[in-house]
């Protein structure tokens, strides 16, 4: 099929040269060129060519066969835990690798020796066959056109106009009974994504320990993930981890905060100090511009980071964006030290967390 | 008795009696003296004396003479033992320019010079101290460690600890190939711009979880399917897939329809 030089080919079965491919009309230069003279193929003048192009789709096929069987080998013969070592594609299941590879070669060698038969061997002289005409025979048409005007005369509809408008009116209509039925979309969220589970009074859980937090515990620099009260007890006492209740995700997921402890005298706002305590300030870990939970805090910087879409918010700063797509600051709790000497929320958020919702504002 | 007594004004008497005294206040301070802590003490400090030594040559044009910190680098008065071995043992430390971020590299320091900057920095004040190999063999609640991870550590270093990007240039570093007890140092004392996950909000037990995890996913784990592309999930292997595996079907679509070779070309 490659070979292309035609020492090989007795020059006695080489056809004519065509004389004239393609001769363009001197007066109109847009004329319809016509198709360009057949030329043959090698394999359709040598008969040794077309012997081995038909030994190589064979083989091709055969190709195929023998992946096939190597395919149910791997499925019965290979243990599906073993783990290989192949350079480039790391530990790989064996078992895995020979069943994607044998059965893309059988695959592939089907395709291949079809497309290799068909460029060699099938006939690839051009056919032209004219499309029928699109339109009707004027017998057909005329009939047609006088059935229509019989039917609507014999409907009487031009001679009885309200039935005719109450016809109009009654089908304009009836797309309305598919707007009310979107009510059935869900109950309305209500007041819903305005409140959170944190209430007065509520203590602050570490999320890792499952216990209060005391002041003391946050030291500069470092990050804390907390929940209210009554979220975690999957890490109680017992040590029992509970299924997940209905709808704890949904609360944990609005609730959950992160807590850090900044030098008081980087925080640029009076108010975010006075809703921390010594330099404690707890934000919502939910970002305010499609909700993603956002934790990539760099200590240094006070910078916070959302994994999503690189919004960037000011922990120093009222948590205000610094960076990226979101358009809101990062809801702060207020948070005191209660009676047991443990950190607890003083009110809910005074702004509704997470993705922003059209009656926000 | 009676020749005892009556030798007792012999003029060397008070010389053998000042020998016996002598030889048994040695004895007993030889027998109850705490002579190992002595040793500790000393070698400790000779510790400390080295330590100095490799901090001033080493560390103080950054750090400051006396480790106050200045504009090109952070106080390490209470950074502690665990810090110090942390950012030298992995290279982080000494820096070898200024960046966003100061990147792992072979170390320059040997264990031993490690140990005695270590003691130098932990004598400056109260830090966290080197983790002993039991808090961090990799023997802790996997499970747990997962959830811990996930909830604490996943959205810097990914599910898997192939790390990710920050801002400004700044990273967090894969973790595979990270030794336990630096992955411990690093949770407890907060490197760069990595937040500290102290004793007091993440005990000693769930760090060893933590250990544990990261060294199942990142060395344990096979990768059954081959090609892990970073296990960053649907984003690489859709770009995989597009680039490469797309590629390869242009080439056949390319095949497929060009020309086929005549018998004779023109």
């Amino acid at each position: 099929m490659s070979s292309q030089d035609k020492s090989e080919v007795p020059e006695e079965h080489l056809p004519e040269v065509p004389a004239s491919a393609h001769v363009p009309a001197e007066s109109d230069p847009f004329a319809d060129p016509g198709l360009p003279a057949h030329e043959p193929r090698r394999t359709d003048i040598d008969e040794k060519a077309a012997n081995r192009a038909e030994r190589q789709v064979a083989f091709l096929f055969v190709i195929s066969m023998l992946a096939t069987i190597g395919f149910i080998w791997s499925y019965v013969g290979i243990d599906k835990d073993r783990i290989i070592d192949i350079f480039f594609f790391g530990k790989i299941g064996a078992q895995n690798a020979a069943l994607g590879g044998t059965l893309g070669i059988a695959l592939f060698c089907i395709g291949a020796g079809a497309i290799h038969w068909a460029r060699t061997l099938m006939t690839d002289e051009e056919i032209v066959q004219e499309r029928h005409e699109f339109t009707s025979d004027p017998e057909t048409r005329e009939y047609a056109i006088r059935e229509f005007t019989q039917g609507a005369s014999d409907s009487v509809i031009g001679r009885r106009p309200l039935i005719r408008r109450t016809m109009i009116g009654a089908m304009a209509l009836v797309p309305l009974s598919g707007v009310v039925l979107l009510r059935d979309l869900g109950p309305m969220p209500g007041t819903k994504l305005r409140h959170t589970e944190w209430k007065p009074g509520k203590e602050l859980i570490n999320e890792a320990t499952g216990l209060p937090i005391k002041p003391d515990d946050i030291v500069k620099g470092s990050l804390t993930m907390a929940l209210p009260e009554g979220l975690v007890e999957k890490y109680g006492p017992a040590g029992q981890k509970e299924e997940l209740s209905h709808g704890w995700l949904e609360k944990a997921g609005m609730s959950a905060i992160l807590l850090v402890r900044l030098e008081p005298k980087d925080v640029k706002s009076k108010k975010e100090l006075a809703w921390g305590h010594e330099g404690i300030v707890a934000y919502s870990k939910i970002c305010t511009h499609v909700g993603c939970p956002i934790g990539l805090y760099e200590q240094q910087t006070h910078h916070l980071l959302c994994p999503c879409h690189q919004s960037t918010f000011d922990l120093a700063d009222d948590g205000k964006v610094v960076f990226g797509p979101a358009a809101r600051s990062l809801p702060q709790l207020k948070i005191h030290v209660n009676e047991a000497g443990n950190l607890a929320a003083s009110q809910d958020f005074a702004e509704p967390v997470g993705a922003s919702f059209w009656e926000r504002g | 008795m009676k020749k005892l007594s009556a030798r007792r004004r012999h003029p060397l008497a008070a010389i053998v009696v000042l020998i016996f005294a002598l030889a048994a206040t040695g004895g007993l301070y030889a027998a109850f003296a705490p002579a190992k802590k002595a040793e500790a003490d000393d070698s400790a400090s000779i510790a400390v004396e080295a330590g100095k030594k490799l901090y001033l040559s080493g560390c103080s044009t950054c750090h400051g003479l006396d480790a106050q910190g200045s504009s090109d680098g952070p106080p390490l008065v209470g950074v502690g033992a665990a810090a110090v071995d942390f950012q030298v043992s992995t290279g982080r430390m000494p820096l070898q320019q200024p960046g966003a971020q100061a990147p792992r590299k072979p170390e320059v320091y040997t264990p031993a010079q490690i140990e005695q900057l270590s003691a130098y920095v932990a004598s400056l004040g109260v830090g966290p101290k080197i983790p002993t190999a039991n808090m961090y063999a990799p023997d802790g609640d996997i499970v747990n460690g997962a959830e811990l991870f996930r909830t604490n550590c996943s959205q810097c270093h990914n599910f898997s600890g192939e790390g990710g990007a920050l801002t400004q240039g700044k990273f967090a570093p894969p973790l595979k190939n990270v030794d336990p007890k630096h992955i411990y140092e690093a949770m407890l004392t907060g490197p760069q711009n990595m937040p500290s996950f102290p004793d007091s909000t993440m005990p000693e037990q769930q760090k060893k979880d933590i250990v544990t995890y990261v060294r199942e996913t990142t060395h344990k784990e096979p990768n059954p399917g081959g090609l892990g592309l970073g296990r960053l999930g649907p984003v690489s292997e859709g770009l995989f897939g597009w680039i490469i595996a797309l590629g390869l079907l242009i080439g056949c679509a390319i095949w497929i329809a060009a020309r086929t070779p005549k018998a004779r070309t023109k």
